[in-house]
């Protein structure tokens, strides 16, 4: 049976495995990864299965995490790096930012950057500060790495092994507060391609964009609004950087409305730069202002807060009936 | 007094052998695990019997306060909680060790000091139930706020301590860190930056021999308190489960730093008894024998041992003790499920000393928005 159920947290710990199967190059390094598996308990079970060399615990120390899976990559090692918690990267930001990034066209393509940055990100588990940021746009914003966001187990299971075998340093973002959800994953199936948007609900009112965490909610958004008779069009962009907006246009051009939904801070998040896009692309199809829908332009407040700043239904639903009202 | 400056290594490599339980010429000790005095060449402390009691007292409510937080936390009342389980000794003695002047620099355990500096514990209870990021005021307490991400509160206490020695200020700093932050750049940074400038500083390093699951062997191969040699400053290794040691060495080395002698580097010697935080399961990674080893140790039995053997104190002592805890722990109790959530504006205020324009609009927004659904609920 080549079709099982998993959530997303086992689907990137079968993942993971597939990959170190495939290629003895794949290293895994982070901290409390080994005998613990994790925080998130997402390696599991393989420093026991693969070794202590396979999968690292490292020192507490991010910097040295991503600086020294530079010098594994220039090896030839496939370093693939857990970090934490979203709040705990900046440590090894000066790393993927000046070094990471930047190797291959340096070294005009000599050196290749096959490193991938796990991070588990976004809110909603009620946690303490830095352990619910969303810190995509830093990355999105950086010429030299490729950002993705996965939003279920299929494109975990895959995705996490794509990422792994590319040859460009991936930021690879997991929605924490959805490790736990399920679906049946075919592991013998033809995966879509890592940087490709996907249409996950079609629709003729608003086209709404999300990935990530936000998936869901916007999924649900969607069944909300069919009762009242609306009817949105979801597409998962999956991948952040590079955006695949072809799918996106096509649809905007049809509905003539968009709106974006991250859990990052409005400003200058993903949103500004898909609105900008789009616009361009669709001028003269739109029917309103493509909005977004975003956290607060404050620091992610206190978990007994996070609720009313995350981005949920009716906040999604506020917006589409906004854009609507154009 | 001075501080010792050891730089001799002692122990083998940490991990060979039996890694928690080495043999240390150079362990600063003077209460032994079974309650009785002991003096040191370097280290003396004279206590008077009302002091001592205090110590006591001291760590049997910070107990009470983490074991009842640790309760709180399971029926739901609280998000997690990092416990201080078998380290009261290392922070009571620390804390108590600081003067008017001082300022402390904590990590996220550190309720112990925040007892010292008279914090309200239902000001650390609301960051951990997800009301606040503290609720204490960190200049009047001479207590700043928690810090989460691992190290950077080192560098603070650096800065803070340059700017005392601007001040020509009386006072000196106390840093606290754990042994897995040993391995941070930013903390690598401060030591440098404190010995470069000669700060007074002290780097108050609680090693409980975990970092998580990660066990010390990871960060170090040598003693930790050996590392400060190499930034040229005296490292100290202190029975961290000895309070009475803990707040000789550490009063000494904020003496040193106060009299312009710069930083010094405080290992205290200690175990994490319980879960790195609720959130934990330290059955995946390590044994319990190890935990039978330590609680042989306990910081708080070998007060009691002490003050009942000499006399210092009798069973009512004891038992005033244990009624003030109970109280303590009602209060805390109480205050925990009685605070109320903050409200939904709160994560506006203060953003900025001066709000910006955009940023109020966004709120008046806010604001607007939630009113729909209160008039849509009336
Ligand atoms: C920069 C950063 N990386 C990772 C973490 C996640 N984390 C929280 S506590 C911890 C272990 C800290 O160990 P140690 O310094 O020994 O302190 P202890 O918890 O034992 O008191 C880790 C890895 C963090 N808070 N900050
Ligand atoms: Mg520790």
């Amino acid at each position: 049976m080549s079709t099982q159920t998993l959530t997303i947290g086992k689907a990137l710990n079968l993942g993971l495995r597939r990959a170190m199967e495939d290629d003895a190059k794949v290293v895994l390094m982070g901290e409390d990864i080994g005998r613990l598996g994790g925080v998130f308990r997402i390696t599991d079970g393989l420093q026991k299965d693969f070794g202590e060399d396979r999968v690292v615990d490292t020192p507490l120390a991010e910097a040295g995490i991503l600086g020294t899976a530079v010098g594994l990559a220039m090896r030839g090692y496939r370093p693939v790096c857990e970090i934490q918690f979203d709040g705990f990267v900046f440590p090894a930001y000066n790393q993927i930012v000046t070094q990471v990034a930047k190797i291959h066209a340096r070294s005009r393509g000599r050196l290749a950057m096959p490193v991938v940055i796990r991070i588990p990100f976004g809110g909603g588990i009620g946690a303490v500060e830095h352990h619910s940021e969303s810190p995509e746009a830093y990355f999105a914003h950086t010429p030299g790495l490729k950002v993705v966001a996965v939003s279920n187990p299929v494109d975990a299971y895959w995705g996490i092994q794509q990422a792994i075998a590319h040859p460009d340093p991936i930021v690879f973002l997991e929605p924490k507060r959805r490790y736990w959800d399920k679906a049946e994953v075919d592991t013998a199936a033809t995966p879509d391609p890592l940087f490709a948007s996907r249409l996950v609900r079609g629709g003729d009112d608003v086209t709404v964009l999300a990935y990530g965490p936000m998936v869901k909610t916007v999924l649900q958004a969607a069944e909300a609004a069919a009762e009242e008779g609306r009817s949105l069009e979801v597409v998962d962009l999956r991948t952040i950087s590079p955006l695949d907006l072809d799918p996106v246009v096509d649809s905007v051009r049809r509905t003539g409305r968009c709106v974006v939904v991250h859990e990052a801070p409005v400003t200058l998040g993903l949103g500004a730069e898909i609105a900008a896009r789009v616009t361009e692309a669709c001028f003269h199809s739109l029917e309103a202002p493509v909005l977004r829908v975003g956290g607060y332009d404050t620091p992610y407040p206190p978990s007994k807060l996070e609720e009313e700043y995350l981005p949920d239904l009716d906040r999604v639903l506020d917006a589409v009936d906004r854009a609507m009202g154009f | 007094m001075s501080v010792s400056s050891a730089t001799e290594v002692v122990d083998p490599v940490p991990g060979a052998g039996a890694p928690h339980l080495p043999r240390q010429p150079d362990l600063v000790q003077l209460l032994t695990p079974e309650g009785e005095r002991v003096e040191h060449p370097q280290y003396s402390l004279d206590l008077d019997a009302d002091e001592l009691r205090d110590l006591y007292r001291d760590l049997a409510l910070v107990r009470r306060w983490d074991v009842e937080a640790t309760a709180l936390q399971r029926q739901g009342e609280l998000g997690i909680w990092a416990s201080l389980l078998g380290q009261e000794a290392a922070q009571v003695g620390a804390g108590r060790a600081l003067q008017p002047g001082d300022m402390a620099f904590p990590t996220y355990r550190e309720h112990g000091v925040a007892w010292t500096r008279g914090v309200d514990p239902l000001h650390v209870i609301s960051l951990f139930r997800g009301v606040d990021n503290g609720g204490w005021d960190p200049v009047a307490t001479a207590f700043n706020l928690y810090t989460v991400v691992i190290g950077a509160q080192t560098l603070h206490a650096t800065g803070y301590a340059m700017g005392l020695q601007r001040d020509g200020a009386e006072g000196a700093v106390l840093a606290f860190l754990g042994d897995g932050a040993t391995s941070q750049g930013e903390v690598n940074e401060a030591m440098i930056w404190a010995a470069s400038f000669s700060a007074p500083v002290v780097f108050f390093c609680q090693n409980n021999q975990y970092a998580i699951s990660v066990p010390l062997e990871r960060q170090s191969r040598v003693p930790l308190y050996q590392r400060a040699a190499g930034f040229g400053f005296p490292g100290v290794r202190v029975d961290g489960n000895d309070v009475l040691a803990v707040l000789a060495v550490t009063r000494a080395a904020l003496a040193a730093a106060r009299e312009g002698q710069g930083p010094t580097f405080v290992e205290a010697f200690t175990y994490r008894m319980g879960a790195h935080t609720t959130s934990d399961d330290p059955t995946r990674y390590r044994l319990a024998s190890e935990l039978e080893e330590w609680k042989l140790r306990d910081p708080i039995a070998r007060v009691k041992a002490y003050l009942s053997r000499s006399g210092t104190a009798d069973q009512d002592f004891f038992d005033a003790v244990e009624a003030e805890a109970d109280e303590l722990a009602a209060r805390i109790r109480r205050g925990t499920t009685e605070m109320p959530d903050p409200p939904g504006t709160a994560m506006f205020d203060q953003v900025f000393a001066e709000q910006t324009p955009h940023l109020a609009a966004q709120q008046a927004a806010f604001e607007a928005y939630q009113a729909t659904f209160e008039e849509a609920s009336e």
